[in-house]
């Protein structure tokens, strides 16, 4: 008897529902064939020429054919349905797969029951089971799909893109779309046109981060102390208009910003009338661009590293304090000795993935300088771009999609590496069943 | 008082000035007579409504606006829904493929979050369905997930199992569970998110700009980025009126949303 659900197994890996008949659950047997059926005729007629399209990205292209007399313009291959057909292809595949084992599983535990003579589970069985073990399966369904449609698909799409040619002037429906392997990356670094625009705004992209991080979370920490000292009346007032910069959204406040910097804005006319200074070019100027973002950055960003740390810094036990000046220490040695050690400590996580953040600000730049002042010795790119804004404009504007994609590539390893690093630290620290 | 607590006042009340000038500033450009940038004092000596009245008469605000508000809310009651689904299964159930989930959901996060959005766009573009709200609203509710998803789970983690597992005995489904407890039990969460995305979508530039090719399609955000970027010199006021309107009521929502945005962000912290 110990042979049956072997065999029942056996049957089911040959072919998908022989297994279950041999179990006797002829309907689910019956349903199992025809999804079987099914599937090997979709694979013959989609998923395999899906797949091949998918490799050679059209071998046919658009162009002038000779019918009879006259030449006649023929569609040829498109590439870049063809990728799609192929990914869809290769995503009703694993589907396939799945099916399969799952297929072979159940032939393999109802061999098994039968074996210690208990009754089999047919297909309301297993539906019904839904309501026990599958319901966070079910329940998971939706997101699981939008997720797969709209997040995952598209970025292994992107992904595959980096390894292809198109490009401008190699734009389907005209052209046919290659695929060049590494090439988009080594042109990257090697090529001189390329390489000088993506090390130079990779530098400021680092240094932006550093400095938009260090300047909003240290420019917190000193409004929150400030705040916070007993002598300081009214903190709930001062604490509500400080936070006012967060409060407004970032697109209308970036968007003011752009003005108030304007030459002729009403920074300018303070210093020249108020201070009889001169003029500053903040947006114009290469340096004093990248001054103005770094300015701007911290009257959006302080406010929320205000409410943080004034935050942890209620969390300090007072007897610490306490006990510090008994044995006579200043103002700053308390800041230095206690505060700071205390608020590093518990933000450490939270400033790691501000850095991030940063690599990735966008909306900073992109709104308050577009990238501008343009730097002519880059490609598509501005003196205050950074790799995002970059990515994009060579995305929207440029239809560079195989080196927006590389970038692309690039900025998710660096983040991922930030991110791999923070939560091994994190988790080291506490273990609690926050996550896994 | 002590010097050191002078200082302290005057640098406050600096940063006080500091924080509010810019909202002021647009705010009395937008009552101001004229149309220009430059201004002699801040308060106008004259103030005038017809800034605001142009935008609605003059301009396709109107338009935009209802454009903005339909997005917001369907994104808005998609993107809770999807929330609400992901993490109740994460937090109160131990399946086979949790961690995969949980993984794969960490690292998606770590994708520049308009990575997808280009690859759709470009998508879009090649099947000739560009200038479409539907796009907006299906990527930014699916977006959402991602965003809001370790929050949520944070909140679901600190329900008690025992209310479930006393309400299970008695005999209700896991279906009831979910809708009769969890889900009025986690109102406080799904408000804040659903507030998140909704002001996420109100104001998100990045993929509208992408998506959107035409006037009438446009949403606020596209709107006012191509009234500064195109014609500030000379319609500045008209800008600052339309800045003010949409500020306004998204600034007095974070107000009352600030003690929850605190407890989000050192939720995101945790989570890596």
């Amino acid at each position: 008897m110990k042979r049956h659900s072997r065999t029942a197994m056996t049957l089911s890996i040959l072919c998908m529902g022989l297994g279950q008949l041999y179990n006797r659950q002829k309907a689910k047997g019956i349903l199992y064939l025809a999804i079987w059926a099914g599937l090997i005729y979709l694979t013959a007629t989609y998923v395999v020429k899906s797949l091949r399209g998918l490799i050679t990205l059209g071998e046919t292209p658009t162009g002038m054919v000779k019918v009879g007399r006259l030449y006649q313009m023929v569609e040829g291959d498109h590439s870049i349905y063809l990728m799609i057909e192929g990914l869809i292809g290769l995503f009703v595949l694993l589907l396939f797969i799945g099916i399969y084992i799952m297929n072979v599983r159940d032939a393999y535990t109802n061999g098994l029951r039968m074996e210690r003579g208990e009754p089999t589970v047919g297909i309301i069985g297993g539906l019904k089971s839904v309501e026990n073990q599958s319901f966070p399966y079910f329940v998971l369904l939706l997101p699981a799909i939008s997720i797969s449609f709209l997040t995952v698909m598209p970025i292994v799409f992107n992904i595959l893109l980096a390894f292809t040619n198109y490009a401008e002037p190699v734009l389907p429906p005209a052209n046919l779309v290659d695929w060049v392997g590494f090439r988009n990356f080594s042109n990257l670094v090697t090529l001189s046109s390329w390489s000088k625009t993506f090390f130079g705004v990779l530098g400021w992209t680092v240094i932006w981060a550093i400095l938009a991080t260090i300047t909003t979370y240290f420019g917190g920490m000193l409004v929150a102390v400030l705040i916070e000292q007993p002598a300081i009346r009214f903190k709930k007032f001062w604490r509500t208009v400080l936070i006012i910069p967060f409060a407004i959204p970032n697109l209308v406040s970036l968007l003011v910003m752009r003005n108030l910097f304007n030459g002729l804005g009403p920074v300018n006319l303070f210093l020249r009338n108020s201070l009889g200074l001169e003029g500053v070019p903040w947006l114009t100027d290469p340096a004093w661009a990248k001054i103005t973002v770094i300015l701007v950055n911290m009257w959006i960003g302080i406010p929320v590293s205000m409410i943080l740390i004034s935050g942890i810094l209620t969390t300090i036990p007072r007897d610490l304090y306490e006990a510090a000046e008994v044995d006579g220490a200043s103002p700053a040695q308390k800041f230095r000795h206690i505060t700071l050690p205390m608020v590093l400590f518990s933000t450490a996580p939270i400033l790691i993935m501000q850095f991030a953040g940063n690599i990735n600000n966008f909306n900073v730049i992109y709104l308050l300088t577009n990238g501008d002042p343009v730097n002519p010795q880059y490609q598509y790119a501005g003196h205050t771009d950074l790799l995002v804004t970059w990515l994009y404009k060579l995305t929207l504007n440029h239809q560079q999609y195989n080196l927006s994609a590389v970038i692309g590539i690039i900025i998710f390893v660096i983040i991922a590496s930030l991110s791999i690093y923070n939560f091994r630290r994190t988790r080291s620290f506490k273990e609690e069943d926050m996550i896994i | 008082m002590k010097p050191r607590v002078v200082i302290s006042y005057l640098i406050l009340i600096i940063l006080a000035a500091v924080s509010i000038y810019p909202a002021l500033w647009i705010v009395m450009s937008s009552f101001k007579v004229g149309n220009s940038l430059y201004s002699e004092s801040l308060i106008p000596n004259e103030v005038t409504l017809e800034h605001y009245r142009d935008l609605f008469l003059k301009t396709d605000y109107p338009l935009w606006f209802m454009n903005t508000l339909k997005i917001a809310i369907l994104s808005s009651l998609f993107g809770t829904i999807l929330v609400l689904l992901t993490s109740y299964a994460i937090s109160r159930f131990r399946f086979t493929g949790r961690k995969v989930a949980l993984s794969t959901l960490l690292v998606l996060q770590m994708f520049p979050g308009f990575m997808a959005m280009i690859a759709i766009y470009i998508l879009l573009l090649q099947f000739n369905l560009l200038n479409n709200h539907w796009a907006l609203i299906l990527v930014y509710s699916s977006g959402a997930i991602l965003g809001n998803v370790f929050i949520a789970k944070g909140y679901f983690d600190t329900i008690p199992r025992s209310l479930e597992e006393a309400a299970r005995i008695d005999g209700a489904s896991h279906w009831m569970v979910f809708t009769r407890i969890m889900v009025p039990l986690a109102r406080p969460m799904l408000t804040y998110v659903s507030l998140m995305i909704f002001t996420g979508a109100f104001v998100d530039f990045i993929f509208a700009e992408l998506i959107l090719r035409t006037e009438e399609q446009r949403t606020l955000a596209v709107g006012l980025w191509r009234m500064v970027s195109q014609r500030q010199s000379t319609e500045f006021t008209l800008f600052a009126a339309g800045a003010v309107l949409i500020a306004v009521p998204i600034t007095i929502l974070f107000m009352f949303l600030q003690r929850y945005l605190v407890q989000g962000l050192t939720a995101g912290a945790s989570k890596g």
